[in-house]
């Protein structure tokens, strides 16, 4: 029964392999904004007149895995699915014998899955080996401090990428009314940005704002898993934060649900 | 300006008038160019507003990041808020316009070589440099220039800054020098194309990487990254180098005055360099087809 979901995931495998050279290009790109940023933070950290609320290891870590897991942040909407609205092909998959939200999860899962382990290792490679290598310890990515803290980060890793296909599909959705989605994309960018801690790691930002940036629902997308990694978030804290995590996927997946079921109905097909 | 009449006159008058021209002058053309995109990103109102509602928002969190920072830290090394803010409103300014003007230069592989659309431009008796360039005039990077201005002018205003002539003309060979420099790194990404057809993105190291990191000041970061975007890619020479010079404090990295005067001019130097650069690709230039 789950099939056709699972043979989604795997024709976009096979097609982003087609473009390893592109993903290297990609990697090397994501390194270098790793770099710039934490040689500003570096500097930061070397001025700072108070404790940082984070050690500088577990800033490390946060920028290394925010540049390796970029890919699947809800920063764009699936380009074949936003192609399939501007031409009108959106009816052909009314057709399909498959729960269409179901099965447009598991495409843009499978589109930013895939995208993203083949970008990633290059990265991975060089942050956690190559560094120490050439000497510079202090800027590698460290393992995790245990075996709870790595296999935490596994699962809250997962519900990152379920939770940023939950946030994508309720903006893909939005096209039943919008056709185009440029505009969206255009101020999705920073938003996401900043409240996932990709532009700041989120412990770093003001005391004050701390509470708020607690229940909102980026957070799952880079801060949480992140800070697990590097034990910021200890082991025994990890079960919450992954509920949490978890609580706010089934949320957009509730919503994004619905407003597919609402846009279905009022669906006018434009040429075809 | 001399402009020809609009499309209702008789074609004869459009003739003379061009003979009477022999040369059609480039800034003509390209403003008339301009003009057309203009025109027709006015048709789609409601996008224009929402991109540049988009950029905005963007582009007004990044200065909210770096005052985070400070707020956190309290400063960075030797530096306060206001000089970085310098930094960060001079390079956003000058880059905005460079991301508005050169927007043909961007796509230039994806919508002129890898299409063949470029034969077409080759065709025209017109220059190459103006129809490439005025292909686009993206007008919703306003959405960056707004919040970039802001930050200039509140770091201009809270900066104390001793004025003199020497110093505003710094500033202007600065503004003047990066947006050139970053115009000349979109011509080099361009001209690959005549080589690898597509568009190499990883370029985008050198332009958005190079925003970013000269939003800092330069003498924060590693020795041979300094060096490099210094010496090969001159990025600290348009913006760092002439802006310590405008705020007055001495150098950590012990540039002197006439130095500070003579860096932003690499910026000029490196968008000849691109042009010339640019006239060897289109000689090398052989057609996809299409």
């Amino acid at each position: 029964m789950l099939r056709p979901y699972f043979a989604v995931l795997g024709a976009r495998y096979r097609e982003v392999l087609q473009y390893r050279s592109a993903a290297l290009a990609n990697s090397v790109v994501q390194l270098f904004w790793g770099g710039i940023r934490l040689m500003v933070l570096a500097a930061f950290f070397a001025s700072a007149s108070t404790e940082p609320p984070m050690a500088f290891a577990a800033v490390v870590a946060y920028i290394w895995l925010g540049q390796a897991f970029f890919g699947l942040l809800p920063y764009s909407l699936d380009p074949d699915i936003q192609r399939k609205f501007l031409e009108g092909n959106v009816a052909w998959e009314l057709l399909r014998p498959v729960n269409l939200y179901a099965f447009w999860y598991a495409r843009t899962f499978a589109h930013r899955v895939a995208d993203t382990t083949i970008r990633m290792l290059p990265l991975l490679f060089v942050a956690l080996w190559v560094l120490p290598w050439v000497g510079l310890e202090a800027w590698a990515l460290k393992p995790p401090p245990s075996l709870a803290s790595g296999i935490a980060f596994a699962v809250s890793l997962f519900g990152m990428a379920a939770l940023a296909t939950a946030v994508t599909m309720l903006f893909q959705t939005t096209l039943f009314w919008l056709v185009s989605g440029r505009g969206l994309q255009a101020c999705m960018y920073g938003l996401i940005s900043l409240f996932s801690g990709l532009a700041v790691p989120l412990p770093l930002l003001p005391a004050w704002l701390q509470p708020a940036l607690y229940w909102q629902p980026f957070r799952g997308l880079g801060d949480t898993p992140f800070r697990i990694y590097s034990g910021d978030i200890a082991a025994s804290a990890a079960p919450t934060e992954i509920a949490l995590q978890f609580g706010w996927t089934a949320m957009f997946v509730g919503i994004g649900y619905a407003v597919l079921s609402r846009g279905r109905g009022r669906l006018v097909i434009q040429g075809g | 300006m001399d402009r020809a009449p609009s499309g209702t006159a008789p074609r004869e008058t459009a003739l003379v008038d061009d003979r009477r021209q022999r040369k059609p002058g480039t800034v003509g053309l390209y403003l008339r160019l301009i003009g057309v995109s203009v025109r027709g990103q006015m048709q789609y109102r409601g996008t224009f507003l929402v991109m540049s509602l988009g950029q905005l928002l963007t582009h007004s969190l990044e200065p909210f990041a770096i005052w985070a920072l400070f707020d956190r830290f309290g400063s960075l090394a030797v530096w306060s808020l206001p000089q970085v803010a310098l930094l960060y409103g001079t390079v956003s300014v000058a880059f905005a316009f460079t991301d508005a003007l050169a927007r043909g230069f961007d796509l230039f592989g994806d919508q002129f070589i890898k299409t063949g659309n470029f034969d077409r431009v080759l065709l025209r008796p017109r220059p190459l440099v103006p129809q490439v360039a005025g292909h686009e005039f993206t007008l919703f990077r306003v959405g960056r220039l707004l919040p970039g201005l802001v930050v200039l002018v509140w770091a201009l205003w809270s900066l104390d800054i001793d004025w003199n002539a020497a110093r505003v003309l710094l500033l202007a060979l600065s503004l003047a020098g990066t947006f050139l420099f970053f115009y000349g790194l979109i011509i080099l990404q361009a001209t690959l194309a005549f080589w690898t057809t597509e568009t190499l993105h990883i370029f985008n190291l050198l332009t958005y990487g190079g925003v970013e990191t000269a939003q800092y000041p330069l003498a924060i970061y590693a020795r041979d990254f300094r060096r490099f975007f210094t010496f090969v890619v001159p990025l600290g020479c348009v913006t760092y180098f002439p802006l310590v010079g405008v705020m007055g404090v001495a150098d950590p990295l012990g540039s002197t005055a006439w130095m500070q005067f003579a860096a932003p001019f690499a910026g000029f130097a490196f968008f000849g360099a691109s042009l010339l650069a640019w006239r060897t690709g289109v000689r090398h230039y052989t057609s996809t087809g299409s």
